[in-house]
């Protein structure tokens, strides 16, 4: 495919997800899998983990850190420009033209009803998620542990996601070294 | 007016450097930055959040979009959207540019180990207290406070189809199962 017609097909793929991300950066995981991974092969699995890795521990909201990052990773600067601008486009249409008869908008109760249902939908596609993320994910009880652990924190706590991923990329480094290292007795399966 | 514009720029940039994962975080900051600067009244911020519940896109997008379109028409849209966004742009730029090294290295394929696992915990996470939340709607999980007394049904038997739906037809797309999601909420919420 050529440069141009790729930056085109981001900007369209990004649109499309930025249309139907609604409440919350997590909210469009299964969108992107769905349209980045399986459908345009563009990134993996793994790759949206680093991204909400990286997402988490910087700055901006989540859909816009993804179109940057996957618009560079397949057609560098212009890639990047092309799907940030596709992903906010949607939002920003539908707002500006919201924001002129706001209360007209807030009026009509069969928005309101299609969004409930939308909205309670959107805990399952998010849920759906989840079994692609860890399609890949070794099945030990130490991912087991680390995905309990982070899950409890998360919906019990209020500890602040980048900590959960900081201290989970500790006990993988951690838990790494101590396998690399051939135990007395034991056998290093690494 | 290019004061105006450049003020709106400027504050969005500044939000959108400080907005760390989700926008409800962020409400605090919306509010000592533009009520305190007389761009957003407390009425309509609080009507904005139920608004942007129901449209497409991040709230600080949103928010960067309806208050620059009050303040300046389209054009205040325009800077004070491209100025939520910029920090973010140019930060992921980095990141993607110089970053590949380091995402190759021995040290943070041991972490990837755990941040697998880490992530599809917080992603089931979000899944967990949305879904909770629709269906009990007084439950605050966050601080311990277990109120069962209101059970919206009706949320759950959407749950309940979409997820069987998705179970049975595997290739179903994730926006196909919202749209339907859509029209089953306007026939148990409106009909019933």
């Amino acid at each position: 495919m050529s440069k141009a017609k790729t930056v085109g097909d981001l900007f369209l793929t990004f649109m499309k997800i930025g249309a139907f991300t609604f409440g919350g950066g997590y909210a469009m995981i299964p969108i992107m899998q769905r349209e980045v991974v399986d459908v345009k092969h563009w990134v993996t699995e793994d790759d949206i983990v680093k991204l909400l890795v990286i997402s988490e521990s910087t700055p901006g909201v989540i859909a816009v850190n993804s179109a940057t990052y996957i618009g560079y990773k397949i057609a560098g600067f212009w890639g990047s420009v092309a799907a940030t601008i596709g992903v906010v486009l949607p939002s920003f249409v539908v707002i500006s033209i919201i924001s002129l008869f706001l209360v007209q908008f807030q009026a009509l109760t069969w928005v309101t009803y299609a969004f409930k249902g939308l909205r309670a939908a959107i805990a399952v596609v998010i849920f759906n998620a989840v079994f692609k993320l860890t399609k890949k994910t070794k099945k030990d009880a130490f991912s087991f542990g680390v995905l309990i652990l982070a899950f409890l924190a998360a919906v019990f706590t209020g500890v602040s996601v980048i900590a959960i991923i900081f201290i989970a990329a500790l006990l993988g480094i951690v838990y790494g070294i101590f396998k690399s290292r051939p135990v007395q007795g034991g056998e290093a399966d690494v | 007016m290019f004061n105006l514009l450049l003020q709106l720029f400027w504050i969005f940039f500044k939000i959108g450097l400080f907005t760390f994962g989700g926008g409800y975080a962020m409400i605090p900051l919306f509010r000592s930055e533009l009520i305190g600067a007389g761009l957003l009244t407390e009425e309509a911020l609080i009507d904005f959040i139920a608004v942007s519940e129901s449209t497409p896109g991040p709230f600080a997008v949103n928010i960067a979009t309806f208050v620059g379109t009050l303040n300046g028409g389209i054009l205040g849209a325009i800077f004070a959207t491209v100025g939520v966004v910029l920090p973010s742009f140019i930060i992921i730029l980095l990141i993607a540019r110089f970053s590949s090294r380091l995402l190759e290295s021995r040290w943070f394929k041991m972490a990837f180990v755990g941040l697998r696992p880490a992530v599809a915990g917080l992603v089931l996470a979000v899944a967990f207290s949305l879904g909770a939340v629709r269906i009990f709607p007084l439950l605050n999980l966050e601080a311990f406070h277990f109120d069962f007394s209101v059970f919206d049904w009706k949320a759950l038997a959407i749950m309940a189809f979409t997820l069987t739906l998705s179970r049975l037809v595997k290739k179903v797309s994730p926006i196909a199962l919202l749209l339907i999601a859509a029209v089953l909420g306007i026939l148990l919420y409106g009909l019933i």
